[in-house]
């Protein structure tokens, strides 16, 4: 038997072979909700499983009220994670309120799961920037619209913390098409040569707005792209929330003892538009969606906690009465939020307002007044 | 005749740049069968396939630097980049590659490529998505940078840019993109990629712009008019090379000069223009340069995106204060 090192690459005694490696694949439940293998011993406990349910839950149940608030022109352009919920919600129910959570967009469930509010979220994505300020989750960083440009903040966030020699860890997650960028790619090298606490997490939805999986890479695996630069990369059932849990978990427990970074691929679909603003019949056919919907994560739980007579139709009445009515109030609260000052843009530019900016404040202010007192003329 | 607007332009300009010349390729994010997310290259994929009409892995430094070897290699390549915010990278490879390649070969070489992008808020777009960086652009010798305002004018511009053998960052206001429309006839004709235009003549103050602002810039010229100030409007257009005649000739006979952009203020591309006039009409002056701007802040997003904004009535209160000087 070849010896097996925990990167993967199997050393192989032959002159003619450098290297071959392998990528594992991990699920649990089936798309049906079947137990495929025994739990790991972390997910033994029915509360566990059921908290977990209801990240999934609450993640959906954002979603939809953010949609249906774009709609109605109170939120700008909102990505929904429908269908891929199981990604954020699982890996950040590995982690602990220490660590940092470097996400991208979509990772509404994980931030949630977190701490941040739904009324936070709901005000970025309405073009507030105090949505921003996380009370409950000061180390997370915000969200990130230039796609993988974060992964390279995550290293080195994993670098001061490693630097402090402190037992967190950080887990960067990011999309496919994310990993097409060079910065990507140059993070996950850095996290290798350094070996620094970082989980790179892909979100593998299958899609980057209309370009395929296919088109973004010849690779077989997104997860191989670890391989390249020494570090272990592995698969994981993205629909499959108690593989993600586990997945991730294992990972950070390597990172907390300094054993190095690694790359997961989470497997998920996007079974939405890309965002509000994307009509995503101009590129792929329903023929296609509908299949992902039999793999979708809250069901497959579902199924799994009904049959294991851990959950009831009371049980998902009451939870479902529970979420919606937080997710309103969040609503609620988010629309009766007072509009920030105007001028407010001009105070976080520079850590003392500089004279020529205040200047500038000044003048904004003034013209407000005068405006305000135009109307009231 | 039905209205275009200007990102249906676009698409034309396209469409006749590929038609009348195999060597035109365009790449970028989403640009094959989705149509590109503004639509520009809608319809090019069924029409010139996906050997000419490529969907690129999501990778702007890709895109930038992929571009520059193809065009290098006797193509004529014209990339999307899909949001203001994303075209960063490509400062690396337009400012040490695309727009040296002649030079550094002394002719052997050249890069004929032209870099689209939108530009601009007023759409209520997310973080990233509102960004004015022709300044920055604008620094880079060698390359061209322009900035349409009208359907029209984004026609004939994209044509002489695509025709043309230079690079070429061409920033396309994404609130005009359907916020602009007008009667235009798909006629093959360019515009001169050097040369402002004076969209409206004017005695009393030169009010000087492009892209989004131009528009805000005719409302203010059509209000203050009624108010007895005469204003004439000019769209830069082009704004490297920048035909600095054109505006100092207007400046020498109004006395006047108000510029406006959407950038922050400090080393926005406001500031060469209010250098040229200070230097070409200096004596003619009947007041200081105004500058309408963005301010010096981040780029807000969307619920104060217009406080920041420059508009109409903010570029008529910088009209008042120069009218007002003595
Ligand atoms: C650097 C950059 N380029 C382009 C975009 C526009 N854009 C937003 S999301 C997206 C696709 C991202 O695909 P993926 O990484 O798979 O994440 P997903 O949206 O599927 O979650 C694109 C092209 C962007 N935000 N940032
Ligand atoms: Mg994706």
């Amino acid at each position: 038997m070849p010896h097996k090192p925990q990167n993967k690459e199997i050393i192989v005694n032959s002159p003619n072979i450098a290297a071959t490696f392998e990528i594992d694949f991990t699920r649990y439940l089936d798309p049906a909700g079947k137990l495929l293998k025994e739990l790991p011993a972390e997910a033994k406990d029915p509360a566990t499983l059921k908290s977990l349910y209801r990240g999934l839950v609450r993640a959906r149940a954002f979603d939809t009220k953010a949609v249906a608030l774009q709609r109605t022109g109170r939120l700008g352009t909102y990505g929904s994670s429908i269908g891929q919920e199981a990604v954020a919600v699982g890996a950040a129910s590995a982690m602990l309120a220490d660590d940092v959570l470097v996400p991208s967009f979509r990772e509404h469930g994980g931030q949630l799961w977190r701490g941040a509010t739904p009324v936070e979220l709901f005000l970025y994505w309405g073009g507030d920037e105090r949505g921003n300020s996380f009370a409950k989750a000061p180390h997370d960083f915000p969200n990130c619209v230039p796609v993988g440009s974060h992964a390279l903040h995550a290293a080195g966030v994993a670098l001061a913390i490693k630097l402090r020699k402190e037992p967190r860890a950080v887990v960067c997650i990011f999309g496919d098409g994310a990993t097409s960028k060079g910065d990507v790619y140059e993070a996950m090298n850095l996290a290798g040569v350094w070996k620094l606490p970082v989980v790179f997490l892909v979100s593998n939805n299958q899609w980057a707005i209309s370009v395929p999986r296919s088109a973004q890479s010849a690779a077989q695996t997104l997860a191989q792209k670890a391989i390249a630069v020494g570090i272990p990369g592995e698969q994981v059932d993205g629909n499959d929330v108690i593989a993600v849990r586990t997945v991730v978990g294992v990972a950070l427990q390597r990172v907390r003892k300094d054993q190095g970074p690694c790359v997961i691929e989470a497997i998920t679909y996007r079974l939405g538009d890309h965002t509000t603003s994307d009509d995503a019949s101009r590129y792929r056919k329903d023929t296609e969606v509908t299949p992902h919907w039999q793999e979708e994560p809250i069901k497959r739980l579902q199924q799994y906690l009904t049959t294991a007579g851990s959950w009831t139709k009371a049980d998902e009445d009451k939870l479902l009465k529970e979420i919606n009515e937080e997710i309103e109030a969040a609503a609620a609260a988010f629309l009766a939020t007072a509009p920030q000052e105007p001028s407010v843009m001009f105070d976080y530019t520079y850590a003392q307002l500089p004279a020529d900016l205040a200047a500038q404040k000044q003048a904004v202010l003034s013209s407000l007044s005068a405006n305000l007192s135009q109307a009231a003329e | 005749m039905s209205e275009t607007t200007m990102v249906q332009a676009v698409s034309l300009a396209l469409a006749r740049a590929m038609t009348e010349d195999e060597r035109v390729i365009v790449l970028g994010e989403d640009v094959g069968v989705d149509g590109g997310v503004f639509r520009a290259t809608d319809g090019l994929f069924t029409r010139f396939g996906a050997d000419r009409v490529r969907d690129t892995p999501l990778s702007e430094m890709g895109i930038g630097g992929i571009s520059i070897g193809l065009a290098a290699g006797g193509f004529k390549p014209v990339a999307e980049i899909q949001f203001s915010g994303f075209i960063f990278p490509l400062i690396d490879q337009i400012n040490n590659h695309a727009s040296r390649f002649r030079n550094r070969t002394r002719g052997r070489l050249q890069c004929p490529m032209v870099v689209r992008a939108p530009c601009g808020g007023g759409i209520h777009a997310p973080e990233h998505h509102s960004e004015s960086p022709e300044a920055m652009f604008a620094n880079i010798p060698g390359l061209r940078v322009i900035v349409p305002s009208s359907p029209r004018r984004a026609y004939g511009l994209l044509l002489a840019a695509i025709r043309g053998s230079d690079p070429v960052v061409f920033l396309e206001p994404t609130k005009l993109y359907r916020g602009a429309r007008e009667e235009m006839l798909d006629d093959g004709k360019d515009l001169p990629v050097d040369r402002c235009f004076v969209l409206r003549e004017g005695r009393d103050v030169t009010l000087v712009a492009w892209g989004a602002m131009v528009p805000e810039a005719l409302k203010t010229a059509a209000e203050w008019e009624a108010k007895g100030v005469s204003a004439e409007v000019i769209d830069v257009a082009t704004l490297k090379p920048l035909d600095a005649e054109t505006i100092i000739n207007s400046v020498k006979k109004t006395g006047r000069c108000v510029i406006v952009h959407e950038a922050p203020l400090t080393g926005g591309f406001g500031g060469e223009i209010a250098a040229r006039v200070a230097e070409g009409a200096f004596s003619s002056l009947l007041a200081p340069i105004e500058r309408v701007t963005g301010y010096d802040t981040i780029m807000p997003l969307l619920k104060l995106e217009n406080v920041y904004l420059p508009n109409a009535a903010r570029i008529g209160k910088a009209v008042d204060r120069a009218m007002a000087y003595a």
